[in-house]
């Protein structure tokens, strides 16, 4: 299945193209444009982390090592898509546009925080495992009924894989030929089972054999190879041609969250000769000619200061409403719930 | 409050003699006239029109978008659901039993009911689940479950369950015209049982009503779906031995018609709560609640309940001694009124 499914890439770990027809398609705008994504949510990761050390947030689950595969996903999308992400793809959907102190307030405990933007179709993160894969297949399956041209993107980890709604998920999208993209991190763990106690495939790709679906293997950590072969996996669900899945191999560098400790169950130096995606692109950078210490030194700044200024936005947000309990439940609320609101609201009034 | 034996409005419109599956059949058909939105999913509905029939010819009129014949899939059906709802669409998921509901259940708890509030109502997924439930018609095992506890329980989404054939189709079309998630359960006991008029068209049955079917002054029998005979049949021999009962159906399960429950149990003093689900953790305990709350200093006697065993539904062979019976329901009766 290795030879069926070869991890396809643009570049290699030193930032060289593999491929030199691809020189003309990566200009110096996208180059940017992915340079700066990158960097803001790797910013963005590590200041979360930090936060939530210093208890400024709640637990936090890092996506440090996979932000070629959420950058150059995110970038395949236009408005009117749909992003159906985990709780792990922030930097996804912060690459798309969701708003950075909603993203920041959502990690601390706000229900503000999964409001999108106005106009951007992005889901609340799903927290239980797989259950946003047949969502993404219903939402896009409406788009065809429309006969829009938009599409759905599911995002999901290597463990979701294993469960139920990712096989029900991508059935419905096969059988109704959806334009979904199921988009696969693979980054070797699930928590603490690495890959080969998930299963006993050798691939994730091989998985949409069963469906009948068109499946690609690539190197997540490649942020052009990540690009590409989303933006035919896009074009080929605009089209009309139905779902692909996409097994984009990268790998966390971090915890699971920051509630969790992976010395218990990482081998000493693992993972260590991995060439972060972001180092890569460097060299990338460096070896084309794209590389201009003044351009990357303001952007740098740019988003350290949007970063702190997002911080600064999150830790002055007014208080949690307690309103907010019990005002959304229903479109109008029983009587009963409207009573343990007021009685509740009175409470705290009295108190 | 007028306490009168509720009237059913004045219908513009014929009326036509119908079982309660044909009434199902015809709201889901009036439904699909009247709004395009609406897209019926389930298992076998389209072309076999449904293992009860309640789909019948619907997929021939409406083409195979519409009443679509899904996969093999409980989860993948409301999963699914779930971003066709968020996406504009009104889904009626049909799930074929309701003891086949489990698979969906993860979908219905961690996003059909929450995502509402979860998002401040920026998004919601609003769409009827429907799921034929109860014993007694002889059905293998684990087609025969009464689940309503599960998702009463459960915030955010609405639990109907109508008792004939004129409130099944009254009580659908306002389900489907809901803007929350509806639990609609179905008394497959029911579906074939009796015929009444119906009328044609549309019609709605407001939700978070019951109805009181029967006026007494003694003791309020209180039921829904296929008990709501059971309770009428107990209530009638009740009569015969000078014990008035009144019968009240309470046709949605949440929200709780509280106001209904109080004004009965207040004049009447005494209550029989009547369900086939298990005692412990059941919708009689609410009831019992909401007694509590509003009706303490009326009451006469403990109340009473009468509901299926703690033990998981049987195979057939025994699924009458599970049930609860106009036999039990009576006794229970003459326990409360000799207290």
């Amino acid at each position: 299945m290795e030879e069926q499914f070869p991890i396809k890439k643009v570049m290699d770990d030193q930032g060289n193209l593999i491929d030199s027809s691809y020189e003309e398609k990566i200009d110096e705008e996208l180059v940017r444009t992915m340079y700066y994504n990158m960097l803001r949510i790797r910013t963005f990761d590590r200041k979360a982390i930090n936060l939530q050390r210093q208890g400024r947030i709640g637990t936090y689950p890092p996506f440090e090592g996979q932000e070629a595969s959420q950058v150059g996903s995110a970038l395949a999308l236009k408005d009117g898509d749909w992003m159906f992400p985990t709780y792990r793809d922030h930097g996804a959907t912060l690459t798309f546009g969701a708003d950075m102190v909603r993203t920041f307030l959502y990690w601390n405990g706000r229900h503000e925080g999964v409001v999108p933007p106005k106009g951007k179709n992005i889901f609340p993160a799903a927290v239980p495992i797989a259950t946003q894969i047949p969502h993404a297949t219903g939402t896009a399956w409406a788009e065809k009924r429309k006969g829009t041209t938009n599409i759905a993107l599911a995002y999901f980890g290597d463990g979701a894989t294993s469960e139920g709604d990712f096989h029900e998920g991508l059935n419905f999208a096969s059988v109704f030929q959806t334009p979904t993209v199921f988009f696969n991190q693979n980054n070797g763990y699930a928590i603490s089972v690495p890959i080969e106690k998930q299963m006993n495939s050798k691939t994730i790709a091989q998985k949409a054999l069963a469906y009948d679906m068109p499946s690609v293997r690539i190197d997540g950590n490649d942020c052009f190879s990540v690009y590409f072969e989303m933006e035919k996996a896009v074009n080929r669900a605009r089209e009309g041609s139905g779902p692909t899945l996409i097994e984009a191999v990268t790998w966390r560098t971090g915890a699971h969250t920051t509630a969790d400790d992976p010395t218990k169950y990482r081998p000493d130096g693992q993972g260590e000769e991995i060439v972060h995606p972001l180092d890569r692109l460097e060299m990338f950078m460096k070896n084309y000619g794209h590389w201009n210490e003044e351009w990357i030194s303001e952007t740098k700044e740019k988003i350290e200061n949007e970063v702190e200024a997002a911080v600064e936005a999150m830790e002055n947000s007014p208080k949690a409403n307690p309103a907010d309990l019990f005002d959304y439940v229903f479109e109008q609320n029983p009587e009963h719930l409207e009573e343990q609101k007021d009685q509740y609201l009175a409470q705290l009034k009295g108190d | 409050m007028d306490l009168k034996v509720e009237q059913k409005p004045e219908v513009n419109s014929k009326t036509k003699q119908m079982t309660m599956i044909q009434a199902i059949n015809d709201g889901l058909k009036t439904m699909l006239e009247l709004d395009e939105k609406t897209i019926l999913l389930g298992e076998d509905i389209g072309k076999n029109g449904g293992v009860f029939r309640a789909t019948e010819g619907l997929q021939e009129v409406f083409g195979e978008d519409r009443v679509v014949d899904t996969p093999l899939s409980e989860s993948g059906i409301v999963g699914t659901s779930v971003g066709l709802a968020v996406n504009g669409f009104k889904p009626v998921a049909e799930m074929q039993f309701m003891g086949f509901i489990y698979p969906a259940y993860d979908q219905i708890m961690t996003h059909v009911s929450r995502l509402r509030m979860k998002t401040l109502g920026h998004y919601s997924a609003p769409m009827v689940i429907r799921a034929p439930y109860g014993a007694g018609i002889r059905a293998p095992e684990i087609h025969s479950d009464s689940a309503e506890a599960l998702f009463t329980h459960m915030p955010g989404v609405k639990v109907v369950c109508p008792a004939t054939p004129y409130d099944a189709k009254g009580l659908l079309i306002e389900s489907i015209e809901d803007p929350d998630p509806v639990i609609f359960m179905e008394p497959m006991r029911s579906y074939r049982a009796k015929r009444e008029d119906v009328p044609e068209g549309k019609y709605n049955v407001e939700i978070g009503k019951g109805n009181k079917v029967q006026e007494g002054t003694d003791i309020t029998l209180i039921a829904w779906g296929a008990m709501v005979p059971v309770a009428e049949q107990a209530a009638k021999q009740a009569e015969e031995q000078g014990v008035s009962c009144e019968v009240i159906d309470l046709r949605t399960l949440y929200p709780l018609d509280r106001e209904l429950i109080a004004e009965s149990v207040q004049k009447t003093g005494r209550a029989v709560i009547v369900h086939e689900a298990h005692g412990t953790g059941g919708l009689g305990n609410d009831i019992l609640s909401v007694i509590n709350d509003t009706s303490f200093l009326y009451l006469r006697s403990p109340i009473e309940r009468v509901t299926g065993f703690d033990v998981p539904v049987p195979f057939f062979s025994l699924e009458d001694h599970y049930l609860p019976t106009a036999k039990r329901v009576l006794e229970s009766i003459y326990k409360s009124v000799n207290f």
